[in-house]
C-alpha cells in the first residue's frame, strides 16, 4: 500500500518533469524521456476517466481512499472508483475545477479556496474520514524513547544539534522534515513548532515513505510520519510520555494529530453518497481505515 | 503528337508537381510551426504564471533572498540558496563527468578495436536510458549509507551524493556526443599528423581534440544543462536543506526538487503557486543560457573540412 502510495506521487512529478523536458533542449537522449512522460500523463488521464467516481487528492488520505473502494467496488461490482494521489492542494484544484467527484485532503480547506469554488457555484462540502496521528521517529538503534514537545521545537528550529543534549548517544542530530507545502508538515508546523520556522539545516523529504526510508538508514536521523508508516525500520517516540497509538489519538491526549477529510462538490448523490456512507460506517469502511494504519472515527 | 501539344503536356504536369511539391512544403511547414509554437505557449504559460509572485516581492528580494518559507506568516520567498545549490551540484558533477565523458570518448573513437566500439558505445547509451527515479533510489539507498559509513558524516544525502548521481546522468550525453566529434574529423589530419612522426597521443591531444573541440563543448554544456534540469535525483538525494551549503558534504536543495515537492500541495493561484513557476521560471532562463552557450560554440568553432585547422 505504501508503495502504491509513492508510485502516485512519482506519477505527478513526472508530469511536472514533461513540463521541463520540453523546455530543455530537444535532444536524441531527452527524447525518450519527453516520449515515457508523455505516455506517462496519458495513463493517468485515462485512469482518471475510467471510472464512475474519480478520487483525488491527498497522499495521506490516498491508502484510506485505496483500501475502502477496493472493498467497496467488491460490494458493488456496478462501481468503479479511479483514485489519484497528488496532494490535498490538487485535489481541491480539481474539485473546483470540476475534475473529480471527490477530493482527499489532509487539512481543511483554505478561504481563498472556498472562494474560489463558490465563484464556480461549487459548494465544497466536508466529510472527516479518519484521524492522522503523527510520531517523530529515529532510528532503532537511538536509546531514546520518550521526547518532550519542547525538545522536539528546539530539534527543529537547529537549537539541539547533538543527541547528548537531551541523554542519547554522542552523535550528531540529522533532522528531517517534510516540504513545507504537505499536510503533514502543516501539522507539525502548527502543534509542534508554534508556528515557528523549522531551520534551514532540516532536510527535506517528499512523503512519508521516503522519511520513513531515510530515518531507517541512518543512525543519527529523526524524523515525523504518519502512524500508518510506522513500522519496525524506525522507532516511534512517545511525545510527553505519551504514546502515539489509535486510542490517545481519540481520547484527545496525544499532542499531534488531525483529522482527514473528503470535501464532495455539493452534497453527494448516488454512488458518491453510497461510497461516503460506506466510509464513515463504524462495521464497513472504518474497519478498513484501521487497516491501512490510521485511526477511524470511532 | 505534336511539338505544341507535348510542350503543354509537360507543362501541365510540371504545374501539377509544382503543387504537388508546394503542398509538401506547406505541410513541412506547419509541422515544424507546431512543434515551436506548443515550445513557446508552454513558456508563455511559465512566464505568465510566475510573473505575478513579483508584485509580493521584488525580483531582487526573490532571487537573492536567503530564507524560503513560503507557507509560513508572513511567507518568506527567497530562492538565493535554491539557485546557489542548482549551481553547487552542476559545478560539482561536471567535475566528475566531463573528465570521464570525454575519456571514454577518445578511447572508444581512438583506442578500442571496432568491434569493441560496437558493443561499449551502445551500453554507455542505454546509462542514458535508465530513469533517473532509479538512479536516485540507487543514490538514495546503496551510495548515501555508504557515504555516511565510509566517510563518518551526518547524513549521506548531500551535494556531493547529488553530484554523483547527476555525473552518471549526464556522462552518456557528453560521452557519445563527444565520441561522435571526434570519429568524424577528417581521417588525413590523424594521417597527416602520424606522418610527420607525432606519436598516437600526441595526435590525439594536438589534433585530434582541437579539431573536435566544438563538438566536445556542445556535449559538455548539453551535458551539464541536463544535470541542472534534473529533478527527481536531486529531490531523493541531494537532502533538501534550503540553506546555502557550507561544505561538499551539506545538504542542498536544487530549485527542481523544490518545485516537485511543493508543486502537488501548493494551493492553486496562490502566492506559493506563482512563486513556484516563477522559480521554475529562473531555471528555465539558466538551462536556456546554457543551450544558447552550446549554440553559439558549436556555430563559431564548427570544423568545415581539414582546412580550416
Amino acid at each position: 500500500m505504501k508503495i502504491a502510495a509513492e508510485g502516485l506521487v512519482l506519477n505527478a512529478m513526472d508530469l511536472i518533469l514533461t513540463l521541463y523536458s520540453f523546455m530543455e533542449e530537444k535532444m536524441k537522449i531527452k527524447g525518450i524521456a519527453v516520449l515515457t512522460c508523455i505516455l506517462g500523463a496519458l495513463f493517468t488521464i485515462n485512469m482518471a476517466w475510467a471510472g464512475n467516481i474519480v478520487i483525488k487528492g491527498s497522499t495521506t488520505v490516498l491508502p484510506i481512499a485505496q483500501k475502502v473502494a477496493e472493498e467497496y467496488m467488491k460490494q458493488n461490482p456496478g462501481v468503479k472508483i479511479s483514485i489519484s494521489g497528488g496532494g490535498s492542494g490538487n485535489g481541491m484544484k480539481a474539485l473546483i475545477d470540476g475534475s473529480t467527484d471527490i477530493a482527499d485532503s489532509s487539512r481543511f480547506i483554505k478561504d481563498k479556496e472556498v472562494k474560489m469554488a463558490v465563484e464556480k457555484g461549487i459548494y465544497p462540502v466536508p466529510f472527516a474520514v479518519a484521524y492522522d496521528c503523527i510520531v517523530p521517529v529515529v532510528h532503532p538503534s537511538n536509546s531514546i524513547v520518550n521526547i518532550t514537545m519542547a525538545q522536539l521545537k528546539d530539534i527543529y528550529m537547529g537549537k539541539i544539534k547533538n543527541w547528548k543534549e537531551i541523554g542519547g548517544p554522542d552523535r550528531t542530530v540529522v533532522v528531517i522534515s517534510r516540504d513545507t507545502s504537505s499536510g503533514t508538515y502543516e501539522v507539525w508546523h502548527k502543534k509542534v513548532m508554534n508556528k515557528e520556522r523549522v531551520f534551514p539545516g532540516a532536510l527535506l523529504q517528499a512523503s512519508n515513505g521516503a522519511v520513513s526510508q531515510t530515518v531507517a538508514k541512518n543512525k543519527n536521523a529523526i524524523g515525523y510520519i504518519g502512524l500508518g508508516y510506522v513500522d519496525k525500520d524506525v522507532k516511534a517516540l512517545s511525545v510527553n510520555r505519551i504514546v502515539g497509538s489509535e486510542t490517545t489519538t481519540l481520547n484527545g491526549t496525544y499532542p499531534i494529530s488531525r483529522p482527514l477529510f473528503m470535501f464532495t462538490p455539493g452534497w453527494p448523490k448516488g454512488d458518491v453518497a453510497n461510497f461516503i456512507n460506506f466510509l464513515i460506517h463504524p462495521d464497513k469502511g472504518q474497519k478498513y481505515v484501521a487497516e491501512a494504519g490510521y485511526v477511524p472515527l470511532y | 503528337m505534336k511539338a505544341e501539344e507535348h510542350v503543354i503536356a509537360v507543362g501541365k504536369r510540371g504545374k501539377s508537381r509544382q503543387r504537388t511539391e508546394r503542398r509538401i512544403r506547406r505541410l513541412f511547414f506547419g509541422v515544424a510551426l507546431a512543434s515551436i509554437t506548443i515550445l513557446f505557449l508552454i513558456a508563455l504559460f511559465l512566464f505568465v504564471e510566475g510573473v505575478p509572485i513579483f508584485a509580493e516581492v521584488s525580483v531582487t528580494d526573490f532571487v537573492f533572498g536567503e530564507y524560503w518559507y513560503p507557507t509560513d506568516d508572513p511567507p518568506a520567498f527567497g530562492i538565493f540558496p535554491l539557485i546557489i545549490a542548482s549551481l553547487a551540484v552542476t559545478a560539482v558533477s561536471s567535475l566528475i563527468s566531463i573528465p570521464l565523458g570525454v575519456m571514454t570518448a577518445l578511447y572508444l573513437a581512438e583506442c578500442a578495436s571496432p568491434r569493441l566500439r560496437e558493443w561499449v558505445k551502445p551500453v554507455v547509451e542505454l546509462l542514458a536510458a535508465l530513469p533517473s527515479v532509479v538512479i536516485g533510489f540507487f543514490g538514495m539507498v546503496i551510495v548515501a549509507p555508504f557515504l555516511q559509513k565510509i566517510f563518518d558524516m551526518p547524513t549521506g544525502l548531500n551535494l556531493f551524493n547529488a553530484s554523483l548521481m547527476l555525473a552518471f546522468m549526464s556522462i552518456p550525453t557528453i560521452c557519445s556526443l563527444s565520441e561522435d566529434a571526434i570519429f568524424s574529423v577528417p581521417a588525413e589530419l590523424k594521417e597527416a599528423s602520424l606522418a610527420l612522426g607525432a606519436t598516437h597521443w600526441e595526435t590525439i591531444w594536438r589534433v585530434l581534440v582541437p579539431a573536435s573541440i566544438s563538438g566536445i563543448c556542445t556535449a559538455v554544456i548539453l551535458g551539464m544543462s541536463r544535470a541542472m534540469g534534473e529533478t527527481m535525483v536531486v529531490l531523493m538525494v541531494a537532502g533538501g536543506a534550503a540553506m546555502i551549503p557550507g561544505s561538499l558534504f551539506d545538504p542542498v536543495r536544487p530549485m527542481p526538487a523544490s518545485i516537485a515537492a511543493e508543486m502537488g500541495e501548493a494551493p492553486f493561484h496562490s502566492d506559493h503557486y506563482y512563486a513556484l513557476f516563477a522559480t521554475a521560471m529562473v531555471l528555465f532562463l539558466f538551462t536556456l543560457a546554457f543551450n544558447i552557450i552550446a549554440e553559439q560554440i558549436s556555430n563559431r568553432y564548427r570544423q568545415v573540412g581539414a582546412a580550416t585547422l
